[in-house]
């Protein structure tokens, strides 16, 4: 039985392409916000928190919140501020993630 | 061109509109903006997706093409995918993304937008809970729905949420709405000025109808909210009726309006004044927009909440007196050219004490719960800021000090104004006196490769 995906995708899918995702392969249409994609994907939890390692995902999609942080070639960044593009390579933040003091 | 007349920050429609006035006089303009292609977050992406959800997002939507087909000029400096995390006065605006790099002009002008106001519920921060203004975000740029979502809040962009859902073919589970009808009954003095904004009424009614066709349920005076975990949201709980409710879902969009996004401008030390009516601070302005800094003009949301189509008068009326300011028109014809735009700009304000009257934010999120989480960046509660006021804190600065909050990644945006209110109320004084948090570049988070980008070969340094 297929599950339903809290997200429902209204527009005929872009071109998909090949991303991962915490290591495991993912599928997403090119150019697509990626923390809308992930989110299409059935992706909920995005990262944990360094002070209580609390599951987060996204949650502002405009760049405030800093909640779909993922870590993308060693560097932290807002899943919600960048698109799909192909072998994207999305990893969990490290604890103690980047940013994690002002400024 | 690093150097120009004016520098915008902000392709929403109060800079979309003003880097077009701006131009139009004649003036050179850089304006920046963080998302990679223009509209803010009300026409977000209106070029590329008006074309396939267009009837979706409604006819308001369309507005927003107009606007971006105006900075199509040689005159016009566009930087998308560009973050802003300096500004200094003189002016210039340091920015990462898009090869970053520096810019200076002679004015500023801010078209920050709006915020959403902070709700923080018990799990507010589990994944599954979102604002309303992403669900509108996740649909109009990436056409995505949410299959089992229930609304929370209250204010006009809940419904237009959740109208859009409907539209969409996917209406939400249930609105779980917060204001009360005698919080209708007490806007009822304002809606003769309601009627002068009889579009919006119009628009508000049709909203509800739509609600009420597809047979979407709506409790309306809900308290003790609470969004159920535990690894993600499986429900919202509350009170209403003289009974406890629960409804399963996946998704939760919570919104209780939404507030002027003022960081950029306290980096200037730009003044604030808390505002009763639209409960947040926003700017000390003239009447065209310029702040106690000359030569800095706030346009937008960003100046108090007004919508989209107060914010392009609003930046239309900003550029003209720049232009006038820089010699590029007289006196006489920058008036000529503002006189309509203020009558429109009165007739578009006349709404909004009926509004924020109607739709007051939710009680229980301006203080919350002790267990509550305030700042989700440090996870820092209610009771631990109420704490912290105990032991002689009295104002966000401090507080950072007391238990890091504010000191996450999102640098208060999110928990500031509700640090504010908590502090101000656990101290018995106004949130004037109490402050927000002094904000400093970096505005955002910069990596170190970012800014060595940044630093000029200097010939003397390898001697």
């Amino acid at each position: 039985m297929k599950t339903a995906l809290p997200f429902l995708e209204t527009d005929t899918p872009a071109r998909r392409v090949r991303v991962w995702f915490d290591g495991a392969p993912l599928d997403l249409p090119e150019g697509m916000n990626l923390a809308a994609a992930l989110l299409a994907a059935g992706v909920r939890v995005f990262r944990h928190t360094p002070v209580s390692g609390a599951p987060r995902g996204p949650f502002c999609m405009m760049g405030a919140c800093f909640d779909c942080l993922v870590e993308i070639e060693g560097v932290t960044r807002q899943a919600c501020m960048l698109e799909v593009t192909e072998e994207l390579r999305i990893g969990l933040p490290q604890a103690g993630e980047g940013g994690h003091d002002e400024g | 061109m690093t150097k120009a007349d004016l520098i915008v920050l902000g392709a929403g429609p109060a800079g979309l509109a003003a880097a077009a006035t701006a131009a139009g006089c004649g003036l050179d303009v850089i304006l920046i903006d963080e998302q990679q292609r223009p509209g803010g977050q009300i026409y977000r992406d209106v070029d590329r997706v008006l074309p396939l959800r267009g009837e979706v997002l409604g006819p308001d939507y369309a507005t927003g093409a107009r606007l971006t087909g105006g900075i199509r000029q040689d005159t016009i400096r566009y930087v998308p995918g560009a973050c802003v995390w300096q500004i200094e006065p003189g002016f210039s605006v340091t920015y990462s993304g898009n090869g970053g790099g520096v810019v200076t002009g002679d004015r500023l002008l801010l078209a920050t937008g709006a915020l959403e106001r902070a709700m923080p519920l018990p799990g507010w921060t589990l994944p599954g809970v979102m604002t309303a203004g992403a669900g509108q975000i996740l649909l109009k740029q990436s056409g995505l729905v949410a299959q089992r979502a229930v609304l929370v809040g209250t204010g006009p962009l809940l419904f237009l949420v959740a109208a859009q859902m409907v539209r969409a073919g996917t209406p939400p589970l249930a609105l779980v709405e917060t204001q009360t009808r005698a919080d209708l009954a007490r806007a009822a003095r304002h809606v003769g000025g309601a009627m002068r904004g009889w579009r919006y009424l119009a628009k508000g009614l049709d909203m509800h109808r739509t609600l009420a066709r597809a047979g979407v349920p709506r409790h309306v005076g809900a308290t003790q909210v609470e969004i159920a975990g535990p690894g993600a949201a499986e429900a919202v709980t509350f009170h209403c009726n003289g009974r406890r409710h629960r409804i399963d879902c996946d998704t939760v969009f919570l919104h209780h309006g939404v507030i002027p996004n003022t960081q950029a401008a306290r980096s200037l030390d730009i003044g604030h004044r808390w505002d009763v009516r639209q409960h947040a601070f926003a700017p000390v302005l003239d009447g065209w927009g310029e702040s106690d800094m000359p030569g800095v003009f706030i346009a937008g949301d960003g100046a108090g909440i007004g919508g989209a189509t107060l914010a392009e008068l609003a930046g239309r009326l900003a550029a003209l007196r720049i232009a006038e300011s820089l010699g590029k028109v007289s006196p006489a014809e920058r008036d000529r050219q503002a006189a309509p735009l203020r009558r429109a700009l009165e007739r578009e304000a006349a709404v909004r004490p009926f509004l924020d009257t109607a739709y007051p934010p939710f009680a229980e999120a301006l203080q919350p719960a002790d267990d509550t989480v305030v700042c989700r960046c440090e996870e820092v509660t209610a009771g631990d800021i109420r704490g912290f006021a105990r032991l002689g804190c009295t104002g966000p600065n401090q507080a950072k000090a007391f238990g890091r909050v504010g000191m996450g990644p999102c640098q208060g945006r999110i928990c500031g104004p509700v640090v504010t209110e908590l502090l101000a109320k656990a101290n018995g004084q106004s949130p004037d006196a109490t402050g927000y948090v002094r904000i400093r570049p970096p505005l955002k988070p910069v990596t170190l490769g970012e800014l060595a980008q940044l630093a000029e070969p200097d010939p003397e340094a390898k001697k």
